[in-house]
C-alpha cells in the first residue's frame, strides 16, 4: 500500500461490478436458473475493494503463498465528484484469487492486501468514451487480452443509474465498470515474477509487479 | 468512557457521556453540557484518512442461522459495506414504497483501535478500540443469490444506523469480562421482538479478528459488525426501532418513507 503524492489515489469507497460483460454472462447463463442462484441477477452484482487493497502503479502486489496464480481484472473505473456526478476515469487492476462460485460475497478472494492496482492518471471524464474504450492487458510484455466496453451488459450510464436507485455515490468514490473474461470463462492469470500492464489510449499504462508474499 | 459525535450550534463536536448528559470535550466548547435531545447524533466514529472498511457478518448466531433455514457456516460469511450507508442515533431510515419485508438486525459493532495484521486470537482484544451498536437493516424483497447478501439489500443509503456511543473497549472488558458476555435486544414501538446474547456467536470477536487480519490489514476506525441473533420481524413506516446492547447503548431509529 504505497502512495505517490503526484498520482491519483482513491479517496472514497471503491465499488466493483461483476458479470458486466456479455461473454461471461452468456457462458454462465445456462447455470443461472439452477441452485444456488435460482435466477439471473436483476440488479447489478457489486463488491467492494477495501482500502487495504490499494496499490499504486509501479509498485508490487504480493501473491499469498498458498495461491499459485491470481486473476487479472482490467477495469475502467469512474471517479465521482460532488453530487454523485462522475468527474474522472482511472485504469485499475481488480486482482482476485480465482473463484468459480459467485454465490457468496468474495471478500477473501478480492480484499487481500494489495489486490487493487490503481492507475496514476485520473483523466477528465469528458475526454474518455467510457462505452467504447478498449483496454489492453499484457503479461511480461505479451498481449493476453483486449477488453472492449462496447461489449458491456450495462453501458456506463445505465450501470450508474441502476446502482443509484438504492445508493448514492459520495465524492471520491469509485465504480469499476467490470472486467471481461477470456473465451474459456477465465481471466488472465499472473504468478510470482510476472509484470502486468493495463493500457488504454490516452492513459498512462498501469504497471504492477507480482511478487511472493513475505512472511 | 462513552464517546459521541454530534452536530450542535452549527458545527460537529466530540463529546462524552457525563451523568446523563453530553459533555463537549474540544475547544471552543470544552466543558459545555448538553441534553441528549438538544443535538443531532452522528455515527460515533472519527473520520479516517482512507475509505473505512466495514465488514459485516451474516448468519453468525446459531439461532438466526436456523431461523433462516441455513446450516451454520463453516467459515465466517462476510460482506462489505460502504461508509455512506451509516447514519447516527435517532435518525430516519428510508423504507421504500411497496416492499413487503424490511427488518432490523441488532449487532455488536467492533471498532478497530490499532493496525491489525496477522493477529492471533489470544491477542485480538489488544486491537479493539471500542464497541458500538449497529442496526444492519435488510430488505428481503431485494435478495438475490449473487454475492449474497447483495448490495441492494445491504448497502442502501440510510440503512445502517450506528451509535449512539463508542464505548472504550476497556469499559466493556472491566464491567463484563469482554464483548462475548452481553445481552442484546430489539424493541419495535416498545414491544420486545428480538432477544439474544453475544455468547451465542458462532465466530466470536477474537476469531473474527484473527480470520480477517490473516489476509487483510485492518486500520483504526474500521468496523466489524458481528451479526444478529434470532427474532427479526418486518417493520413499517413510522415504527420506532430500538436496538440495544448491554453496556454499549440503546440505538433508536425511525422508519420513514
Amino acid at each position: 500500500m504505497q502512495n505517490k503524492s503526484s498520482s491519483y489515489w482513491p479517496q472514497g469507497t471503491v465499488y466493483g461490478t461483476l458479470l458486466n460483460f456479455k461473454r461471461e454472462w452468456d457462458l454462465r447463463a445456462p447455470q443461472m436458473p439452477e441452485a444456488p442462484h435460482k435466477g439471473a441477477p436483476k440488479a447489478p452484482v457489486l463488491f467492494i475493494k477495501t482500502a487495504n487493497t490499494f496499490t499504486a502503479s509501479g509498485h508490487k502486489i504480493a501473491i499469498p503463498s498458498n495461491v499459485p496464480e491470481v486473476d487479472v481484472g482490467a477495469n475502467l473505473a469512474w471517479v465521482f465528484g460532488p453530487d454523485a456526478r462522475v468527474v474522472a476515469c482511472v485504469l485499475v487492476n481488480d486482482v482476485s484469487i480465482p473463484h468459480e462460485s459467485y454465490y457468496r460475497p468474495p471478500v477473501k478472494f478480492k480484499c487481500v492486501d494489495g489486490f487493487l492496482g490503481v492507475g496514476a492518471l485520473a483523466k477528465p471524464v469528458a475526454e474518455v468514451q467510457s462505452d467504447a474504450l478498449v483496454l489492453t492487458v499484457k503479461v511480461n510484455g505479451q498481449e493476453v487480452q483486449r477488453v472492449n466496453y462496447a461489449d458491456a451488459v450495462r453501458a456506463s450510464q445505465k450501470l450508474h443509474a441502476d446502482i443509484s436507485e438504492f445508493m448514492t455515490f459520495q465524492e471520491g468514490d469509485m465504480l469499476l465498470m467490470g472486467s471481461d473474461c477470456l473465451p474459456d470463462g477465465k481471466r488472465p492469470r499472473a504468478k510470482v515474477g510476472d509484470v502486468v500492464e493495463i493500457s488504454a489510449p490516452g492513459f498512462e499504462t498501469l504497471v504492477n509487479h507480482f511478487v511472493g508474499a513475505t512472511a | 468512557m462513552k464517546h459521541a459525535r454530534i452536530a450542535w450550534a452549527g458545527a460537529v463536536h466530540e463529546a462524552v457521556e457525563s451523568n446523563g448528559e453530553l459533555l463537549l470535550t474540544r475547544s471552543p466548547w470544552v466543558g459545555k453540557r448538553l441534553k441528549f435531545d438538544e443535538v443531532v447524533w452522528l455515527p460515533p466514529l472519527a473520520p479516517v484518512p482512507q475509505a473505512r472498511t466495514i465488514l459485516a457478518l451474516g448468519l453468525n448466531y446459531a439461532d438466526h442461522a436456523k431461523e433462516l433455514a441455513f446450516k451454520a457456516p463453516e467459515e465466517p460469511l462476510v460482506f462489505v459495506k460502504g461508509e455512506a450507508s451509516l447514519i447516527g442515533h435517532k435518525a430516519l431510515t428510508r423504507r421504500p414504497q411497496g416492499v413487503t419485508y424490511m427488518h432490523y438486525e441488532c449487532e455488536l459493532a467492533v471498532v478497530i483501535g490499532r493496525t491489525a495484521k496477522h493477529v492471533k486470537k489470544e491477542n485480538a482484544f489488544d486491537y479493539v478500540g471500542g464497541y458500538t451498536v449497529a442496526n444492519d437493516y435488510a430488505i428481503r424483497d431485494y435478495l438475490e443469490n449473487w454475492y449474497r447478501p447483495n448490495f441492494r439489500v445491504k448497502n442502501r443509503d440510510t440503512c445502517t444506523p450506528i451509535g449512539p456511543w463508542l464505548v472504550d473497549a476497556k469499559d466493556i472488558h472491566d464491567a463484563y469480562g469482554g464483548p462475548m458476555n452481553l445481552s442484546l435486544q430489539t424493541t419495535v414501538n416498545g414491544k420486545l421482538t428480538q432477544s439474544g446474547h453475544t455468547r451465542d456467536m458462532i465466530f466470536d470477536v477474537p476469531t473474527l479478528i484473527e480470520y480477517f487480519s490473516a489476509f487483510m490489514t485492518l486500520q483504526p476506525g474500521d468496523l466489524i459488525l458481528t451479526g444478529t441473533p434470532d427474532g427479526v420481524v418486518n417493520c413499517e413506516v413510522g415504527d420506532v426501532i430500538v436496538t440495544s446492547i448491554e453496556g454499549v447503548g440503546d440505538l433508536i431509529n425511525t422508519l420513514g418513507e
